[in-house]
């Protein structure tokens, strides 16, 4: 067992870890934040999205000891400071880009660090970028308008096109 | 409740804040005091006789509490299926046993062998690899027609041969319907496989046992569409629990699309181990696990023959259909070939004769069961498949072959057994022509065609059956359950509203549009009413969620408990305002004294009924709650006409989808935004079909697609926008809500328009390929085009 400290959400985090232990399973378990969700076992599906140090991952693909020292931000750490939702997630309620939930928080992960890369996606742009995210409710047909008008587009004739 | 709620405001989904902030609760997030773990050693080979399985190793290793076998649950009673079919011949079908643990044989990979409950999960599953093994493999039994053979290996070694029934519908109709065929000016024959899939709600399953030893109280909780139907099932039939000792809750659960309205093995385990141990026993599937243990969907080869007049009228319609059970019966799934298929084998014709046989078949792979539309899309497709097939043939307009043979009388009765209330598939298809700027085909294909790229455009019709029911009929025709559902509504002393339903809700966002019917029956802001759900311990019964029954049945029978609760309120108001209940008017919150300015506010009145100082006690009780049972007398029909463009290029048979639209009746509609998301994910499963998924067995019974590596799921980069209409609304006639139901038409109307637009594009290229199945991988198009 290997001792791991890592910052989450801005709040420190100490848990001791085998060598096999996921980064998934020290936030699930060990931070008890349940937001980040296990979809698969093969890195495919992307529920598991966090940023550590301000990149998007896969938390099931890292192993928690390689996270030592590492600022992790998971989906719990997403709204605004009073508690709000973020312009992202507002969006991704306004165009009901969501349905079950449970794909939610890497969608919006993913989504986060599209727009920090690239402020005005072409809605070509974000469905290539979420290859890496699997939903199954949607259609995915909200989940595209959702981060166009998080990024200020319009998001309704977009799709009309 | 009139029939005139129409399009309401969609009011964004209040479960959303708990899901975008990360504060959802899935079963999985649930750890309970002194949980334990478990994990399932599962078959690696389709069929084999199970002589050994050493666990002593296994069982000194760390952590290790115990470790199950199928010894430990002789006695206690298999997994059962809830619907019997009777064959033509008027024989019941062959029932399998089903056990909890494999009990002398493996039959499928994935099969569970034994059960290893530990401290942790890593620990459980180091000591399930220790487990010793002795399996003497047998012949696997994968192709259905194999399986019927003579000679064929048998599954279970106390039926007689693999076929579990040979259901004739309507037998009355066979030789009608074989002369016609032989008499008719045309025949089009269509042979083509529905391909087998996968449902992969996004959330894999789980199951968490718990027991109170100082009450002897058993609780499941657990990844399901319907926790009162599991409740009844795994207590009656497995476990002996009665229900008032065991409670069943499904909290938050990550999409279901089918395959989690079954009653599984693994629930069952957690709680006889739970119960055993005197301590919690979780189990989270894994995706890989999810693969061979989820009830697969769809699986049937069919041939389908259309008879047509010289001049296209629809004579009669023959199919011969083997549908795969897979190894055991799982809960619905004798009834997805049949009753929920060949009813919809008229589809939105007036063909006058339809035979259907179906042969359901067993083999060594996992359970086939009910997935999105469960029934609806291979009869839709078929239909739909062979009516262009037919068009092709004879020289007509696909559209207005179609055209020339709908339904325009309603109600219809159907010569498969059912009766449309009502519709209007004009309206839709006229709609559908609109929407997806059909008149701009060509000059689109002009412009692909300048790419080097081959356009091809397929329409179809489509019509389902929702809301399964009613009781008494379903009964007739094998159904172990009742198929109503129940509402209880209870008034808090200030207003507030407490609904607890059957249905449940698992992305469909029951908790924001079950309010706004109440809302808008009283006269009150919905934030006021809250939607319970999924948990035993609260509405008195539940069929849940599942055939796009939520609002038909479940919003019926709230509709019908509200109005239980109005007329006991209005009794209370006309008490305070001293008059006759009759004269009593609710609106907009208020009661009011018709013709008179007298009124008093919904919120005194119900705090009247929890204080009744002022109350006609001689009269009525006090309090403020109403419960309901709504069993329709019909099903609902949503029908409507889907068009897809299709590029196919030429040089590798890729095929991308360039538009697709689709234009519904679902008759009226609470919450649009709702309605719209639901048909959006219905396509991207239903285009999912058509192109992308499969799941495939090699001969041995090995499953080759069993993880997102090799198992195709949609992505998004895979689908364009939809265009989406429901705005062609014939209200259903006999629910108080007017509603259809919406939640499967996606995925019954996309796959015949997918496949119809590329065949289209290949034979507008001169190239003579009538079918391809699905799923139309590059390389399937590519060897059609070069064959």
């Amino acid at each position: 067992m290997t001792d791991v400290t890592l910052t989450v959400n801005g709040t420190q985090v100490t848990a001791q870890v085998e060598g096999r232990t996921l980064l998934v399973d020290l936030l699930r378990e060990d931070a008890r934040l349940t937001g980040t969700h296990v979809g698969c076992d093969t890195s495919q599906c992307g529920a598991c999205v966090v940023h550590v140090n301000g990149e998007a991952v896969k938390s099931c693909t890292m192993f928690a000891v390689e996270a030592d020292g590492a600022e992790v931000t998971t989906i719990e750490g997403m709204a605004n400071a009073d508690g709000s939702l973020s312009t992202l997630q507002q969006a991704f309620q306004d165009h009901h880009g969501l349905q079950c939930g449970f794909c939610t928080p890497g969608m919006v992960m993913s989504a986060a660090a599209l727009l920090k890369e690239n402020p005005k996606p072409s809605a070509q742009e974000i469905r290539d970028y979420l290859e890496g995210n699997i939903c199954r409710c949607t259609g995915y047909h909200n989940i595209v308008k959702s981060i166009l008008a998080a990024s200020g587009q319009d998001a309704g004739a977009i799709a009309a096109e | 409740m009139p029939n005139d709620i129409g399009h309401s405001a969609s009011s964004k989904r209040r479960e959303d804040v708990r899901f975008l902030t990360g504060v959802g609760n899935y079963t999985d997030d649930i750890d309970l005091h002194r949980q334990s773990h478990v994990v399932f050693l599962r078959s690696q080979v389709a069929h084999g006789r199970l002589k050994a399985v050493e666990t002593t190793a296994a069982a000194a290793m760390p952590g290790v509490l115990r470790i199950f076998t199928g010894a430990d649950f002789e006695g206690v009673g298999g997994i059962p299926t809830g619907w019997q079919i009777t064959s033509r011949d008027g024989e019941v079908m062959q029932e399998p046993g089903h056990p909890v643990l494999a009990q002398g044989k493996v039959r499928f990979v994935g099969d569970m062998i034994a059960a290893v409950v530990a401290e942790t999960e890593d620990q459980a599953r180091d000591a399930a690899e220790a487990i010793e093994l002795d399996i003497e493999e047998l012949p696997a039994v994968i192709d259905m027609k194999a399986a019927l053979a003579e000679g064929s290996p048998k599954v279970h070694d106390d039926l007689t041969g693999n076929l579990c029934y040979d259901w004739g519908f309507v037998e009355d109709n066979r030789d009608a319907v074989d002369a016609a065929i032989k008499a008719a000016d045309h025949v089009t024959t269509l042979e083509l496989v529905n391909n087998r899939l996968v449902a992969n709600p996004m959330e894999p399953r789980v199951a968490i046992g718990d027991f109170a030893p100082g009450t002897g109280d058993s609780t499941l909780y657990t990844t399901s569409q319907n926790p009162h139907l599991i409740r009844l099932l795994m207590g009656a039939f497995v476990l002996g629990i009665p229900e008032h000792k065991l409670r069943v809750v499904a909290p938050d659960v990550g999409g279901g699309f089918g395959t989690k309205i079954f009653h599984y093995a693994e629930e069952a385990f957690c709680t006889f181990a739970a119960k055993a141990l005197k301590r919690p026993v979780k189990w989270t599937s894994t995706r890989s696990e999810a693969f061979i243990s989820d009830a697969h969907g769809r699986d049937h080869v069919t041939k389908i023959e259309l008879a047509l007049s010289k001049e296209g009228d629809f004579l009669a319609v023959r199919t011969d259909t083997h549908a795969n059970m897979g190894a055991y019966l799982s809960t619905f799934a004798p009834a997805v070939p049949t009753w929920l298929h060949g009813i919809l084998m008229a589809g939105n014709y007036k063909t006058p004769l339809i035979y259907v046989n179906v042969k359901a078949v067993f083999t060594n792979t996992v359970p086939v069961d009910a997935y999105r539309g469960a029934g609806r899309p291979e009869a839709t497709f078929q239909l739909e498949r062979v009516i262009d097939k037919a068009a092709r043939e004879m020289g007509f307009d696909p559209i207005e072959l179609r055209r020339r043979n709908f339904i325009h009388d309603f109600p219809y009765a159907t010569p498969v057994a059912v009766e449309y209330d009502t519709g209007d598939y004009d309206a839709t298809l006229d709609k559908l022509l609109e929407i997806s700027d059909h008149a701009g085909f060509e000059a689109r294909r002009d412009a692909s065609a300048k790419k080097g790229l081959l356009r091809g455009l397929g329409i179809n019709c489509y019509i389902e059956a929702c809301g399964i029911a009613p009781s008494n009929l379903v009964g007739q025709l094998g159904a172990r359950a009742g198929l109503y559902e129940s509402a209880t509504v209870r008034v808090n002393a200030t207003g507030g509203l407490v609904v607890m339903t059957g249905s449940h809700s698992h992305g469909q966002g029951h908790e924001t549009a079950f309010p706004q019917v109440i809302a808008k029956m009283i006269g009150i802001d919905e934030n006021m009413i809250e939607i319970v759900h999924g948990d035993t311990a609260n509405a008195p019964m539940g069929m849940g969620t599942y055939g796009s029954r939520s609002l038909a049945v479940g919003g019926s029978a709230m509709v019908r408990a509200t109005e239980k609760i109005i007329a006991k309120a209005k009794k209370i108001a006309a008490h305070l305002l001293e008059a006759s209940d009759a004269d009593i008017e609710l609106k907009d919150g208020q009661f009011s004294i018709v013709g008179t300015d007298k009124s008093v506010a919904w919120g005194e009145v119900t705090l009247a009924a929890y204080v009744p100082h002022n109350y006609p006690l001689d009269d009525i009780e006090p309090g403020l709650e109403e419960t309901a049972f709504y069993d329709p007398t019909n099903f609902t029909y949503p029908a409507g006409a889907y068009s897809c463009e299709v590029e196919v290029d030429p040089d590798t048979g890729r095929v991308t989808i360039e538009r697709f639209a689709a234009a519904d009746d679902f008759g009226n509609v609470i919450n649009p935004m709702i309605v719209e998301g639901q048909v959006h994910g219905g396509i991207g499963q239903g285009i999912g079909q058509a192109l992308l998924e499969g799941a495939v067995y090699d001969d041995n019974g090995q499953l080759l697609t069993g993880s997102y590596m090799d198992y195709a799921m949609p992505r998004a980069d895979d689908l364009p926008f939809f265009q989406v209409d429901h705005s062609c609304q014939t209200p259903c006639t006999h629910n108080p809500l007017g509603v259809k139901g919406c939640g499967e038409a996606g995925a019954i109307g996309s796959p015949p328009a997918v496949v119809n637009a590329v065949v289209d594009a290949l034979q507008r290229a001169g190239l003579d390929v009538t079918h391809i199945d699905m799923p139309l991988s590059p390389a399937r198009v590519w060897s059609a085009m070069n064959s």
